[in-house]
C-alpha cells in the first residue's frame, strides 16, 4: 500500500500521535533509572560524594554484564536491563572503599542472589539492599556505606526528595515511601526518649543521600514488595521499627540489614497465603 | 526446565563464590596475617621505647573549654599534642620542643645533652609558659582578670632572621608567639614586634620561603575560626557545618617576612581564600617550578593545593591535580619517595574504623608522564597497603631499616576512654546530619566516658622497594596503644638510625630508640643556606637533596612542618642497604641554585653550605 495513500493519512497521523504520547509518557521502567542518574550526577557534580567514576562504572558494568549473561543462560531471552542498572548504580554510590573488588564483588552477588534466592519463582532479596548487606557484614575492614551529605545547602537535598516523591507516586509506591518516612521521624523520636540523645541526632541520618536511595529504590522495588497496597505499609512499618530496634544496639548500617530481615519473611507469608487460597484443581 | 536447574547450580557457586572471595579478600587487607612481637630483626631494625631512661618524663594535658562543650569535650579538646625538632643550640645534636595545652601547663624544650639523655631547658629560656586563659589576680578587695592567650597546639623551627641559629614560632588555640633566638643561650619574646595575628585557632603551620628572596616567610593554618574563643562561647553553632564539605574553619594567614623581624599579611593579595579545617600542611616544590607550593590536609573536605605562581600569586588547583575529587578527614601531610625514583608522593592520613567508616589513607603519587610544570596524581595507598591505619594522625617516612627506601611510622586512636563502650554510633549518627543539626554542638550527643576509635594499634610499614609495604609496628616494638597525635624522626644519638618521637593526646611522650641491623650503611646531610641577597635561608627549607647509589635514586626535601603537628630533624637521612658508595649528590638549594657532590663518603653526616653566588 502506498504510504501516502489520503484516505490513511489520518490514521497514520492518529498512530504517529500515540507512539509520540507513548514516547512522552515513557515507560514506567525507565523513571527510577532516570531519578538515580539524576541523583548521581546532581551529588557528584555539586559535591563530588563519588570514591571515583571508576567505581561506580565497575559497579554498573559487572551488574549489567551479569544480568545479562544469568539472564539468557537461565531464560534464554535479553533481559530487561532496568533493574541491573539501578543496582549498579546503587551500589557505585552506597559502597564507600579504597579499594575496587567491593564495587564489582558487591554487584555479582546482588544480581546472583536475584538469580539464586527465589521462591515459587520471585527472587526473595531486593539485589542491592542483599548485595549491600552481605558485603557489609563480611569486609568490615574494608567496606562502609555512603554516609556524606549534600554539601552544607539544602536546595539539592529538598529537590531530590520532591522528585522522588512525584516518581514514586507515579509508580504507584508513594504510599510506601512515605509511610517509611514518617516511621522513621516517629520512631526517631521514641529513640530519642530511650536513649537520651537529642532529637536533631536521631533524625539525623535521614537528611543524607544514603537515605534517599534507600527509601526511593530499596523498599519500593516492585519485586521484593508484598502486593497488597495495606500490607505494604505494614511490612516497611515494620522495616522502619526493627531498624529501631537495630539502631538501640548501636548498629550502625541498621536500615540495610532491617530491610534485608523483614522483606523476604514478608514475602514467603505472602507467597505461602496466596499458594494456599490457590483451590487444588 | 533442566536447563534452568543447570543455570541455578552455577549462579550458587558464583553467588557462594563471590560471598567467600569478599570475606578473603578483607582479610587480607586488613592484614588478618599479623607479624607478633620478637621477630624484629627479620625486618632489618627494632625499637625500644626510651623517653624515661633518657630523661624525658612528660605527660600532655589536654585543655577544658567552655562548660557548653562538657558533652563533647574528648572530642572538641582533642588535639595539642606536637613535636618539633631542632638543634636550637647547634651543638650537633638534635633537640625537640613539645607542647601542652592544658590550662596553666608548661612546654618543654629537650636539650640533647650528646649523651643519649635529655634536659629541660624550657623555662630557664623562657619558652615554658604559654598556656594561658583567664588569670584572676588581685587580693580580696579587689581582683581582676587578665585576659589569656590560649593554649599550644604545636611549634616549628625557622631561621627567619638568618643568624644562623632555629627561631621558634608556636601556635595555639590562642594568640600564635614568635620567639627569638639568642645564639642558643635564650629566646627572646618577639610576637607583638613581628606583628603576628591577635588570634589563630590553628593546628598546623610552617615556614617556607615563597618568593625565593632568602628569607623564611610563615604559613599558620586555623581549624577553628578566628572569632572563636573556645573558652567564652557566645553561641554553640561553632563546629564544622558538613563531615564532608565544610567551609566553615579557620581562615589562613601567609605572613611575608619583611627581613626587619617584622612579617605583612599578605594572604588575600596572593590568593589563598581557604576556610576549611586545616589539619596539616607542608611546602615542596610539587610542579618543578623552583618555587615551593603548598599542600593543605584539610578534617571535614577535601585537601587543597595551592599552586605558587612565581612568587607572585597562589591558585588552588587540587581538583586538577586529581586530589582534591574525595573529601575526606585529612589530619596529615608528610612527603616520600617511595618508589626511588625521584616522585614525592604525599601521604594524607584519614579516618578508618572497621564496621563504621573506611575511607583509608591517601598516598598522592605524582604521575609520571604529567609534563614539566604539571603535576598530577593518583592514589595508591590501596595497591601499596599503607590505607588502613585506624582513626590515623601523623605519619612520617623514613628509612628506618637502612636499606635504602622508605618506610613509614604512623600514630593512631581519636579517644580511648572506656574500654568496652564506643561512642563511634553517635558519632557515626550526627555526622550525616545537616549543617543545620551537625554545626550546633548542643545537637551532640554526649560521649558520657565513651571511647571513639581508642587504644588502637600503630603501623610502622616496610616498604619492600617494589611497590608494597609491610606492616610490622608489633614485630619492630611499636606496641604502645596510646592516642597517638604527632611523630617526628631524628637521629638523637648521631648513629645513623633514625628514632621515633611520639606525641600523645593526654598520654606520655614516648621515645623508640632505633637499633639497625649490622651490615647496612646509611648516610645523612645537613644543609645551610647561604642567608645572604640571592641565596637561600640558612636553615635550607625548601632544599631538594636527590642521592644516586648502586643506579637507584632518592629524593628528599628539607621541610619545616611535616606530618600532623611535627616537625622532623632538619637533615636528611639515607639508608644505603649494603652499598658502601654513594655515586652523587645533587643539591637544588631554594634559591635556585644546583650543586653536584660525588662520591661522598658514607656511614657518615655532612654539612653542606651553599655555595657563595658571588
Amino acid at each position: 500500500m502506498p504510504a501516502d495513500t489520503p484516505a490513511l493519512a489520518p490514521m497514520r497521523g492518529a498512530g504517529a500521535a500515540q507512539r509520540t504520547r507513548r514516547w512522552l509518557a515513557l515507560d514506567n521502567r525507565f523513571l527510577p533509572p532516570l531519578l538515580i542518574t539524576c541523583i548521581l550526577l546532581t551529588a557528584h557534580l555539586s559535591f563530588g560524594i563519588l570514591e571515583s567514576y571508576q567505581r561506580t562504572a565497575l559497579a554498573i558494568a559487572t551488574a549489567i554484564v551479569a544480568e545479562l549473561v544469568m539472564g539468557r543462560l537461565t531464560y534464554g531471552t535479553w533481559p530487561h536491563l532496568a533493574s541491573a542498572y539501578i543496582t549498579g548504580i546503587s551500589v557505585g554510590i552506597l559502597v564507600r572503599s579504597p579499594f575496587f573488588w567491593p564495587y564489582g564483588l558487591c554487584s555479582l552477588i546482588s544480581i546472583a542472589s536475584k538469580y539464586v534466592l527465589r521462591f515459587k519463582g520471585r527472587h526473595l532479596w531486593n539485589p542491592s539492599n542483599f548485595g549491600l548487606s552481605a558485603v557489609l557484614f563480611l569486609a568490615p575492614d574494608t567496606v562502609s556505606h555512603l554516609s556524606i551529605q549534600w554539601g552544607n545547602v539544602v536546595a539539592p537535598m529538598v529537590i531530590i526528595w520532591l522528585l522522588g516523591f512525584a516518581i514514586t507516586w507515579r509508580v504507584g509506591r508513594l504510599h510506601i515511601s512515605l509511610t517509611y518516612v514518617a516511621s522513621f521521624l516517629l520512631l526517631s523520636l521514641v529513640r530519642s526518649q530511650i536513649t537520651g540523645t537529642p532529637w536533631p541526632a536521631t533524625v539525623a541520618p535521614i537528611t543524607g543521600p544514603m537515605y534517599q536511595l534507600f527509601v526511593f529504590f530499596m523498599i519500593t522495588d516492585p519485586r521484593t514488595t508484598v502486593s497488597d497496597k495495606r500490607w505494604q505499609c505494614v511490612v516497611v512499618f515494620l522495616v522502619a521499627v526493627v531498624e529501631m530496634v537495630l539502631r538501640l544496639n548501636e548498629v550502625i548500617y541498621a536500615p540495610f540489614y532491617a530491610l534485608f530481615l523483614v522483606g523476604p519473611p514478608a514475602l514467603l507469608i505472602e507467597t505461602w497465603r496466596r499458594s494456599r487460597s490457590i483451590p487444588n484443581v | 526446565m533442566t536447563r534452568q536447574r543447570l543455570a541455578w547450580a552455577a549462579w550458587a557457586i558464583v553467588l557462594v563464590g563471590s560471598l567467600a572471595a569478599v570475606k578473603a579478600l578483607n582479610d587480607s587487607a586488613a592484614g588478618s596475617v599479623r607479624h607478633d612481637a620478637g621477630t624484629a630483626m627479620r625486618f632489618g631494625f627494632a625499637l625500644r621505647e626510651s623517653a624515661r631512661s633518657r630523661g624525658v618524663e612528660f605527660v600532655h594535658q589536654a585543655p577544658t573549654f567552655d562548660a557548653q562543650l562538657a558533652h563533647i569535650m574528648p572530642q572538641v579538646a582533642s588535639m595539642g599534642a606536637s613535636i618539633a625538632v631542632a638543634d636550637f643550640d647547634r651543638d650537633g645534636h638534635d633537640d625537640f620542643y613539645v607542647t601542652n595545652s592544658g590550662e596553666g601547663s608548661v612546654n618543654r624544650l629537650y636539650r640533647n645533652r650528646g649523651d643519649g639523655k635529655f634536659e629541660d631547658v624550657a623555662q630557664a629560656m623562657g619558652v615554658a609558659d604559654l598556656n594561658r586563659v583567664d588569670d584572676s589576680r588581685g587580693d580580696a578587695a579587689r581582683t581582676f582578670t587578665v585576659r589569656g592567650s590560649g593554649v599550644s597546639m604545636g611549634a616549628v623551627w625557622g631561621d627567619y632572621d638568618n643568624d644562623g641559629y632555629d627561631d621558634l614560632f608556636v601556635y595555639k588555640y590562642g594568640q600564635p608567639e614568635l620567639f627569638h633566638n639568642e645564639h642558643g643561650q635564650s629566646f627572646t619574646r618577639v610576637t607583638e614586634r613581628a606583628g603576628l595575628p591577635r588570634w589563630s585557632n590553628a593546628n598546623s603551620a610552617t615556614w617556607f620561603d615563597y618568593d625565593r628572596d632568602g628569607l623564611l616567610d610563615l604559613f599558620i593554618a586555623g581549624y577553628w575560626p578566628d572569632e572563636v574563643d573556645l573558652w567564652h562561647l557566645k553561641t554553640t553553632r561553632i563546629m564544622p557545618e558538613s563531615f564532608e564539605y565544610a567551609n566553615n574553619g579557620g581562615r589562613k594567614y601567609l605572613l611575608h617576612n619583611r627581613g626587619d623581624g617584622t612579617f605583612e599579611d599578605k594572604t588575600e593579595a596572593l590568593g589563598i581564600t581557604s576556610h576549611r579545617w586545616t589539619l596539616a600542611v607542608i611546602a615542596a616544590d610539587f610542579f618543578g617550578t623552583g618555587y615551593p607550593d603548598l599542600f593543605l590536609a584539610n578534617d571535614y573536605g577535601v585537601p587543597e593545593l595551592y599552586a605558587n605562581r612565581g612568587g607572585k600569586r597562589f591558585e588552588e588547583v587540587g581538583r586538577t591535580a586529581g586530589i582534591s575529587t574525595s573529601p575526606k578527614s585529612g589530619m596529615n601531610a608528610s612527603l616520600g619517595d617511595v618508589f626511588n625514583d625521584g616522585r614525592l608522593a604525599i601521604y594524607k592520613t584519614n579516618i578508618s574504623e572497621p564496621g563504621v567508616l573506611v575511607q583509608g589513607n591517601d598516598l598522592w603519587v605524582p604521575k609520571a608522564d604529567a609534563g614539566e610544570g604539571a603535576a598530577e596524581y593518583e592514589n595508591l595507598a590501596s595497591s601499596l597497603g599503607v590505607d588502613l591505619g585506624g582513626w590515623s594522625w601523623g605519619a612520617q617516612f623514613g628509612d628506618f631499616n637502612n636499606d635504602g627506601t622508605q618506610d613509614i611510622y604512623l600514630v593512631n586512636g581519636y579517644v580511648s576512654a572506656g574500654e568496652r563502650s564506643s561512642y563511634w554510633y553517635d558519632f557515626a549518627e550526627i555526622a550525616v546530619g545537616h549543617s543545620a543539626i551537625i554545626g550546633d554542638a548542643k545537637n551532640w550527643p554526649a560521649m558520657r566516658g565513651r571511647s571513639l576509635s581508642g587504644y588502637q594499634r600503630k603501623r610502622v610499614w616496610v616498604n619492600d622497594g617494589a611497590g608494597r609495604f609491610t606492616e610490622v609496628a608489633q614485630a619492630v616494638g611499636a606496641n604502645d596503644t596510646f592516642d597517638g597525635r604527632s611523630v617526628a624522626v631524628a637521629d638523637l644519638d648521631n648513629r645513623g638510625a633514625l628514632d621515633a618521637i611520639v606525641a600523645n593526646q593526654k598520654g606520655p611522650l614516648l621515645i623508640y630508640t632505633n637499633t639497625v641491623a649490622p651490615g647496612r650503611h646509611w648516610i645523612q646531610f645537613q644543609l645551610e643556606g647561604a642567608g645572604t641577597r640571592g641565596g637561600s635561608n640558612r636553615s635550607a627549607i625548601g632544599a631538594r637533596v636527590e642521592v644516586q647509589w648502586q643506579g637507584k635514586r632518592q629524593v628528599q626535601q628539607v621541610a619545616a612542618a611535616s606530618g600532623f603537628s611535627a616537625e622532623n630533624q632538619r637533615r636528611v637521612h639515607y639508608g644505603l642497604g649494603t652499598a658502601d658508595r654513594v655515586d652523587r649528590v645533587v643539591i637544588r638549594w631554594p634559591s635556585g641554585r644546583t650543586q653536584r657532590i660525588d662520591n661522598p663518603q658514607v656511614d657518615m653526616l655532612h654539612t653542606i653550605r651553599e655555595p657563595d653566588a658571588r
